[in-house]
């Protein structure tokens, strides 16, 4: 067993650092929304897909019923079928280790593997990303849940513009070019007509529709929106079809 | 309890798209459409979920503290602040602004 630190190792190892950090704010923000310790870990154990994870506490944080978080998170979490396409064409994988891959195919893992072009290394770069973020991400959702227990209110800390923040901060990455943008101004249009009109949680599920009707009937890149929330390789290096010469956080 | 119930089917639904994924025929890759459908929709739930936790409050719509942290998490985002910094910025602001008495 090598265990030298391949390219592929480091990025992977360094992305596990930076996603699963993040986790505090994740757990500090579900309990804030009313989840216990034992619901917000179950969702970092077993949903185990950050943009689904804060949509389904966003729902109910703004009130929304647990069916319309459900909606929500399921719909965020389609990228992850597409993702797993990809890498069992790249990787595949066999027997228990199929399952296993299933479980750590995320935005982070998919985007170490698909920036490698070496197969060993595409291999070593979604495993060491997957597992390392899965394992930092559970430990830091403890911390942020068991910090955000005890911190009392809520809306006196500004939990509640963390978690605007949040949902800004996973966007943005996907921002790229004029059509993104539009797409998200006329979803955010979209969410802020349909508040009033139906109960919480649905205006969500209406702007995935637009989304989705826009997606099936317009042409375009075929991997828009589907960038990493943190990019592994900010440099475009790589060569990689996706992403490629932009950089992290760049904007429209 | 009925939360829970939600929250384990939640968890059911995110691994099946996954292991989805793994065992559709490679053939499926090829269309585009497809990935178009879950790239868009990725994009149009997070905004619309950035509006949501804005700007409503159960079906009304609100301006409140939670404005000021959208703009201080976009401006963050603009310097290129990493993802905690981020939420940090938008929970220092509404606190913020809540210390000085609005929203």
């Amino acid at each position: 067993m090598r265990t030298a630190l391949t390219p592929a190792v480091r990025i992977g190892l360094s992305i596990s650092v930076a996603t699963g950090l993040y986790g505090i704010s994740f757990g500090a923000l579900s309990v804030a929304s009313g989840l216990d310790f034992w619901q917000t870990m179950a969702l970092s154990l077993l949903l185990f897909s950050g943009g689904s994870q804060f949509a389904f506490i966003g729902v109910v944080a703004g009130g929304g019923s647990g069916l319309a978080a459900m909606g929500a998170a399921t719909l965020l979490g389609m990228r992850n079928g597409i993702y797993g396409m990809q890498l069992n064409a790249l990787l595949q994988p066999k027997g228990w280790r199929r399952f296993a891959a299933a479980q750590v195919t995320i935005d982070e893992s998919t985007a170490t593997s698909t920036g490698q072009t070496d197969p060993d290394e595409q291999r070593r770069g979604f495993w060491t990303a997957g597992v390392g973020v899965f394992v930092l991400w559970n430990i830091f959702t403890a911390v942020g849940a068991l910090a955000g227990s005890a911190l009392g209110d809520p809306k006196q800390w500004g939990l509640d513009g963390a978690a605007v923040a949040a949902f800004l901060g996973l966007l943005w990455p996907r921002l790229k070019g004029r059509e993104p943008v539009a797409i998200a101004v006329v979803c955010a249009l979209a969410t802020v007509l349909a508040v009033p009109l139906v109960p919480a949680g649905v205006p969500i599920l209406v702007a995935a529709l637009v989304a989705a009707v826009f997606g099936w009937f317009s042409s375009g890149p075929r991997d828009e929106g589907l960038e990493p929330d943190v990019d592994p390789y900010p440099g475009g290096e790589h060569g990689r079809g996706r992403n490629a010469g932009a950089a992290t956080g760049e904007g429209a | 309890m009925t939360l829970w119930l939600w929250l384990l089917l939640s968890c059911v639904l995110a691994y099946a798209w996954k292991l989805l994924g793994y065992l559709v025929p490679a053939a499926w890759l090829k269309n585009p459409r497809i990935s178009r459908v879950a790239g868009v929709m990725t994009i149009g739930l997070l905004a619309s979920l950035t509006v949501v936790n804005a700007v409503a409050s159960g079906q009304a719509l609100v301006l409140d503290a939670r404005v000021g942290a959208l703009a201080a998490a976009a401006l963050a985002l603009l310097l290129r602040a990493p993802f905690l910094v981020v939420v940090l910025a938008g929970a220092g602001a509404a606190a913020g602004l809540r210390l000085l008495g609005w929203g």
